[in-house]
C-alpha cells in the first residue's frame, strides 16, 4: 500500500511534473482565498484580505518546491548520487570490478547465446503470413513426416480441416543458363504451394495449381531472392526466360519475396520447380505409386478458422483408417498427429528441442554458479566494509539507504556485465548466422538476435544483480554499530557453517556437474570417430553427381556409370573406384520392402524387414574398404538378364535367416513377389546415424536397379595423398570433365562428407566443452577469492601462530584447510549429479556414459586441479606473512 | 491569543494526522483544526504545512480527494488512511511516554534523589 502510494507519486513527478506543478499551485491557491474569506468576514476589506492571506502563507515558491520533494522528486537525485558513489567504490578496486563484471559477462553472455538459438529455432515461427495456424502431417507411431503422392491427394482432398495443403520435397539439379552448368538446391512443391502459404512474388508470377495438368506439365521456375541476386545480378528481365534444368527447358515466372526462405528453416532453396515435373527433375517419376512413401518429404498447410490441431488429427485419421482398409498392400500404419513443420517435426525438432532445453539449463547453472560467486565476493567486500557500514549508522544513516547503496553497486556491475555479454553473443549469432556449417549442402543457422534476446540479457542481468546484491543483505542488517566499533574489523569468530561457505559449495557443485558434462561428451565424439562405420573414411575422395542433370536415362545410366569408374582406375595412385546411389550416414537412406520367401500375402503387415538399401556398381565394396563377410561380391555381369542377386549385411542375415554364415544362396522377397537370391554378406555397418543400433541394410546391383543418383568413390594409395592431395583431385576432376564436360558434380573427401553425420555430435561437444570451462573458471575464481579472503581475515591470527612458531604446514592447513574441506564436498556433489545427467547426454552424444572411468578419473583430476590452481596465491600469501610487521600494524 | 510555541521537530506530522483523525479536511481546514484542538498555542507557518501533508500522502498515511468547501470553493481534502490511522496510535503512545518521562524528570526534587 505504501509502496504503491510512492510509485504513484513518482510516476507522477516523472509523466506530468507540470500537472504536479499547477495542483501544488491550486492548492496553495485555494489555502489562500480561504483565509481571506475568513479575513475578510472579520471585517476586513477585499483586497486588504487577499494581500495579508498571501503574506501570511510565506514563500509560495520554496513550499512548492519542498512539496515537490515530499512527493518523492528527490529519488533520481539519490539515484545519481548511489550511482556516482558506487563507481567510485568500483574504481578504487579495479581487481574486483574486473572480475565480477568479466564473470557476469561470460555468464550472461553464455545464456544470450543459447537462448538467441533457442528463441531462433524453436521459438520463433516461420517468416510465413499466420505462422501459427501453420502445420505439417506427421504419419505413423515413428512420425516420419514424408508420404506417397496419392496418400498426399486424399489428405488434401477429403480432409475438412485446413484451408488447403501443400508438399514438397527438397532435391539436387543441374541448371544450364547458357554458359555453364551448375548444381542448385530446389524444391519440388505442389501447384498450390505458393497460394497455401499465402506468399505474394516479389517479381513475375507464382505457379498454382491451374498450371499443373499432368507429368511435366508446368516446367516452370520461381527464384529464390538470394538466388536470383546471385546468379542473375537482380536483373528484372529475367521473369520469361527460358533455362535448361537437368537439360530439359524451363520458364522462370518469378521471384520470391527476399523474406520467404522456404518451409524448412535450416535449409535455403535456390528456388522451387512444380512437383507434377519430377520426371524431368530427378529422372524418376515416383507420383503414381501409393506404396512409395518417401515420394513426399512434408505435407503442410494452414488450419481452418476455428478448427484445433486435436480436431485436424481426428479428421485426418479417419481418412487414415480409410487409406488403410482401401490399400493395405500400400499403405501401413495410418495415423497422423500434427508439428510445426520448419524443423522437419520431431524429425530434428524433438532432438534439437530436447539438446536446446538441456543446454538452457547448463547456462542457468553457470549463470547461477556466476551469482554464487560474485555473492561470496559482495559478502567478503561488505564484512570489510561492516567498520565503514557500522560507522555510517552511528552517524544515523538508515539501514535502508546502505543497502540502497549496496544494490546500486550490484546491480551497476550486473548491468556493465550484462551489456559486454550482449554483445559478445550478438556477434557471435551473427556469425553463426552467416556460418555453412556442412560443406556438401546449403544448411544454415539462422540464428540472428531479435528484441526477444535483448530484453532476455536485460532482465537477466538485473535478476542476477539483486541476485548476488542480496547475499550481505543479513549481514547488514545484522550489523552492530557499537560491538564493530569497539572490537575492530576482525569481528567476532562467525559460525561453523556461513553462506558463503554453502554458496561455494553450490557452486563448486554446478562447476562440477559442469566439467562432467564436457568430459563425457569429448570422450563419446573421440569414441564416435573411431568407431566402425562399416567403410573406412581415409584416403578416400568422393565426386558427387546426377547423372539426370546431363540428360542420361535407362541403360545410359550404367553405362556412363562404368566409364567413370574404368577411367577413374587409371589415375595413378588410385586403387579402387566404385559407384553407389546413396552415400551410408548421408541424411537418410532408401529403404525397400523385404519379404520372407515363405510369404504368399505380401501386406505391409507381413513385412519381414525395411533395411536401408544401396545400389552399387560391383567395385563399390572394395572402393569404399566394406569387409565381405562370405560368399561374392558383383560382377558387370549381375545385369537386368541374369537372374535378381543382392549382397546383405551380417544384421539383415540374422534377423530374416536365422544367422549369417547359413544365409548365402537363400532366397527373400519383393514386394511384387518376386525371388532374390543372397549371394554374399557384408560387415554391419552405420548407416542412417552414429548412434543407432546394427540395422539391415542390403545391397544391389546397378546394373538391375539402375539410379542416376551417383556417387563415385575413389580410393587412392595413402602414400599418393599424402604426397599432394590436390593433385588427386586435379586428377580425378579433369578425368570427369573429358568425359563429359555438361556433368554438374562436386569433389569431397569422404572425412569431409562425414561432417555431416558428425555434425550433431560435434555441436553437442563444443557447446558443453565451452559451458565446461567457464564452469572450470568460475570455480577457480570461486575457490580463489573464497580461499584468498580467509587468509585475509586470519592475518593476525596467521601472524600469531608463525610467532608461537607454526610449521608451514600447520600454517597452510589452518589457512586453506576449510576451502579444500568444501572443494572435496561440492566436487562429490556435482559428480553424483553429473552420473544422473548423464542419460540426457546419452541421447545426443554418441555411446557418452558419464559411468565411463576415465571420465570419473577425469573430473576428480582436473577439480583438484582447479583447487591447487585456485589457492596458489593465497597460499603463497599465508606463508608470506611476517608477524613482526602484522603485530605491530595492529 | 495566549503566548504561542515553537513546533519541536517531528511533531507537524503527528499533530496533522490527529488533527485529520477528526475528520477529512483541506489545508486550510488542517491548519484551523490544529489551532482549534491546541487552543492556539502552537505555531505554525501556513505554507509549511503542504510540504507536511505531501510528506504524509507519499508515505501512504493519508489520502487525498479534490471537493468543494464549506466556502463553495475548490479544494483538495485529506482523510486517515488504515495505516495512517495505526501510525497515529503508535505515535501518540510515543510521544505520551515522552512527555510522561520528561515532565517526571523535570519535576524531580532534590530530596528525592
Amino acid at each position: 500500500m505504501k509502496f504503491l502510494a510512492y510509485f504513484r507519486s513518482l510516476a507522477g513527478k516523472f509523466f506530468h511534473r507540470s500537472q504536479v506543478d499547477d495542483e501544488i499551485k491550486e492548492e496553495q491557491r485555494s489555502h489562500i482565498q480561504h483565509r481571506a474569506d475568513d479575513l475578510e468576514r472579520s471585517g476586513l476589506d477585499h483586497a486588504e484580505a487577499e494581500r495579508r492571506a498571501r503574506i501570511e502563507f510565506g514563500g509560495r515558491e520554496r513550499f512548492k518546491e519542498e512539496s515537490f520533494e515530499a512527493l518523492g522528486g528527490k529519488f533520481i537525485e539519490t539515484l545519481i548520487q548511489d550511482v556516482r558513489f558506487s563507481l567510485r567504490l568500483l574504481r578504487k578496486s579495479p581487481g574486483f570490478t574486473i572480475v565480477a563484471v568479466l564473470t557476469l559477462a561470460l555468464a550472461i553472455g553464455a545464456n544470450a547465446v543459447v537462448f538467441g538459438v533457442l528463441n531462433a529455432l524453436i521459438l520463433r515461427p516461420l517468416n510465413v503470413p499466420q505462422a501459427g495456424s501453420l502445420w505439417g502431417i506427421e504419419r505413423g507411431s515413428d512420425k516420419a513426416m514424408n508420404q506417397s503422392y496419392p496418400d498426399y491427394l486424399d489428405l488434401r482432398d477429403r480432409n475438412r480441416s485446413f484451408d488447403d495443403l501443400a508438399a514438397y520435397n527438397v532435391t539436387s539439379v543441374g541448371l544450364d543458363t547458357g554458359n555453364n552448368p551448375s548444381g542448385a538446391w530446389i524444391l519440388e512443391v505442389t501447384g498450390n504451394y505458393f497460394d497455401a502459404l499465402g506468399i505474394q512474388p516479389h517479381l513475375g508470377r507464382f505457379f498454382h495449381s491451374a498450371d499443373e495438368r499432368g507429368p511435366n506439365s508446368a516446367p516452370y521456375i520461381v527464384l529464390s531472392y538470394p538466388y536470383w541476386h546471385s546468379h542473375f545480378q537482380d536483373d528484372r528481365g529475367v521473369v520469361g526466360r527460358t533455362v535448361l534444368l537437368n537439360k530439359h527447358p524451363f520458364t522462370i515466372l518469378g521471384v520470391a519475396p527476399p523474406e520467404f526462405r522456404g518451409t524448412l528453416l535450416f535449409l535455403f532453396p535456390d528456388f522451387w520447380v512444380p512437383i507434377v515435373n519430377q520426371e524431368q527433375v530427378e529422372g524418376v517419376y515416383g507420383l503414381n505409386a501409393r506404396g512409395k512413401h518417401n515420394s513426399i518429404l512434408m505435407v503442410l498447410g494452414h488450419l481452418k478458422a476455428g478448427v484445433t490441431p486435436s480436431q485436424a488429427v481426428a479428421d485426418l485419421n479417419s481418412i487414415g483408417s480409410y487409406l488403410e482398409k482401401t490399400y493395405p498392400k500400400d499403405d501401413g500404419q495410418m495415423t497422423f498427429s500434427l508439428a510445426r513443420p520448419y524443423l522437419a517435426g520431431d524429425w530434428l525438432g524433438g532432438p534439437l528441442r530436447e539438446f536446446l532445453a538441456g543446454l538452457m539449463l547448463l547456462a542457468g547453472l553457470i549463470l547461477l554458479a556466476a551469482c554464487a560467486n560474485l555473492g561470496s565476493l559482495f559478502a567478503a567486500r561488505a564484512a570489510d566494509r561492516s567498520r565503514e557500514v557500522a560507522l555510517r549508522l552511528a552517524l544515523g544513516s538508515r539501514r535502508t539507504r546502505i543497502l540502497r547503496t549496496l544494490f546500486t553497486e550490484a546491480v551497476l556491475i550486473s548491468l556493465i556485465g550484462g551489456a559486454a555479454g550482449l554483445w559478445s553473443s550478438v556477434v557471435l549469432l551473427h556469425g553463426l548466422s552467416v556460418w555453412r556449417p556442412l560443406p556438401t549442402a546449403p544448411v544454415q543457422v539462422p540464428v540472428n538476435p531479435d528484441a526477444n534476446v535483448y530484453l532476455f540479457a536485460l532482465l537477466l542481468s538485473l535478476a542476477s544483480g539483486f541476485l548476488f546484491g542480496a547475499v550481505p543483505v543479513r549481514q547488514i542488517l545484522r550489523t552492530n554499530p557499537y560491538e564493530v566499533v569497539k572490537s575492530g574489523s576482525s569481528g567476532r569468530v562467525g559460525r561453523r557453517v556461513t553462506v558463503r561457505d554453502l554458496l561455494l559449495v553450490v557452486q563448486i557443485a554446478i562447476c562440477a556437474v559442469l566439467v562432467t558434462s564436457s568430459m563425457v561428451a569429448v570422450r563419446g565424439l573421440a569414441r564416435s570417430l573411431h568407431s566402425n562405420f562399416g567403410f573406412e573414411p581415409q584416403n578416400a575422395m568422393l565426386v558427387e553427381t546426377d547423372l539426370n542433370m546431363a540428360g542420361y536415362r535407362g541403360d545410359s545410366l550404367s553405362a556412363m556409370q562404368k566409364r567413370m569408374i574404368d577411367a577413374l582406375q587409371t589415375i595413378p595412385g588410385v586403387k579402387a573406384a566404385g559407384s553407389v546411389d546413396r552415400l551410408p550416414l548421408y541424411y537418410g537412406s532408401n529403404g525397400s520392402q523385404v519379404f520372407t520367401d515363405e510369404t504368399t500375402d505380401f501386406r505391409l503387415s507381413n513385412l519381414a524387414a525395411y533395411p536401408s538399401t544401396y545400389n552399387i556398381s560391383p567395385e563399390y565394396f572394395q572402393a569404399a574398404g566394406t569387409a565381405l563377410w562370405s560368399g561374392r561380391t558383383f560382377t558387370w555381369h549381375d545385369d537386368k538378364n541374369a537372374p535378381r542377386v543382392a549382397v546383405i549385411n551380417q544384421e539383415f542375415a540374422r534377423k530374416i535367416f536365422g544367422s549369417a554364415s547359413s544365409a548365402v544362396g537363400r532366397y527373400y522377397k519383393t514386394k511384387d513377389g518376386t525371388r532374390i537370391q543372397v549371394v554374399g554378406i557384408v560387415e554391419d555397418g552405420k548407416y542412417d546415424s552414429l548412434t543407432e543400433d546394427p540395422e539391415p541394410a542390403l545391397f544391389r546391383p546397378v546394373l538391375q536397379s539402375p539410379s542416376s543418383l551417383t556417387c563415385l568413390v575413389v580410393r587412392s594409395n595413402p602414400v599418393h595423398s599424402n604426397d599432394d592431395p590436390q593433385q588427386l583431385v586435379t586428377a580425378i576432376k579433369k578425368t570427369v570433365q573429358d568425359l563429359d564436360a555438361g556433368l554438374p558434380f562436386s569433389i569431397h573427401s569422404w572425412n569431409q562428407e562425414l561432417e555431416s553425420a558428425l555434425f550433431p555430435s560435434r555441436m553437442a561437444t563444443l557447446s558443453l566443452g565451452v559451458l565446461g570451462l567457464m564452469g572450470a573458471m568460475l570455480s577457480v575464481t570461486g575457490i580463489f577469492g573464497m580461499a584468498a579472503y580467509s587468509v585475509s581475515k586470519r592475518k593476525k591470527e596467521l601472524g600469531i601462530r608463525m610467532a608461537l612458531g607454526a610449521q608451514r604446514k600447520e600454517v597452510l592447513q589452518a589457512a586453506l584447510g576449510r576451502p579444500f574441506k568444501l572443494l572435496a564436498l561440492g566436487s562429490a556433489a556435482g559428480l553424483f549429479l553429473g552420473i544422473l545427467a548423464g542419460r540426457v547426454l546419452a541421447s545426443i552424444v554418441y555411446q557418452a556414459t558419464p559411468r565411463d572411468p576415465l571420465v570419473l578419473a577425469g573430473v576428480v583430476l582436473v577439480m583438484s586441479l582447479l583447487g591447487l590452481l585456485a589457492s596458489w596465491i593465497p597460499a603463497q600469501r599465508a606463508l608470506s606473512i611476517d608477524p613482526l610487521i602484522l603485530l605491530r600494524e595492529e | 491569543m495566549t503566548a504561542q510555541a515553537q513546533l519541536l521537530p517531528g511533531t507537524l506530522d503527528l499533530l496533522i494526522l490527529k488533527a485529520v483523525s477528526l475528520g477529512p479536511l483541506h489545508g486550510y481546514g488542517v491548519l484551523l483544526r490544529i489551532g482549534q484542538i491546541s487552543e492556539q498555542a502552537l505555531l505554525i507557518e501556513q505554507g509549511a504545512l503542504y510540504p507536511a501533508l505531501f510528506r504524509l500522502v507519499r508515505q501512504g498515511l493519508l489520502k487525498a480527494t479534490w471537493g468543494t468547501s464549506e466556502n463553495n470553493r475548490r479544494a483538495k481534502f485529506y482523510e486517515l488512511t488504515s495505516t495512517g490511522r495505526k501510525r497515529l496510535q503508535e505515535e501518540t503512545d510515543g510521544w505520551n511516554r515522552l512527555a510522561v518521562a520528561i515532565a517526571s524528570a523535570l519535576a524531580a526534587e532534590p530530596e528525592e534523589i
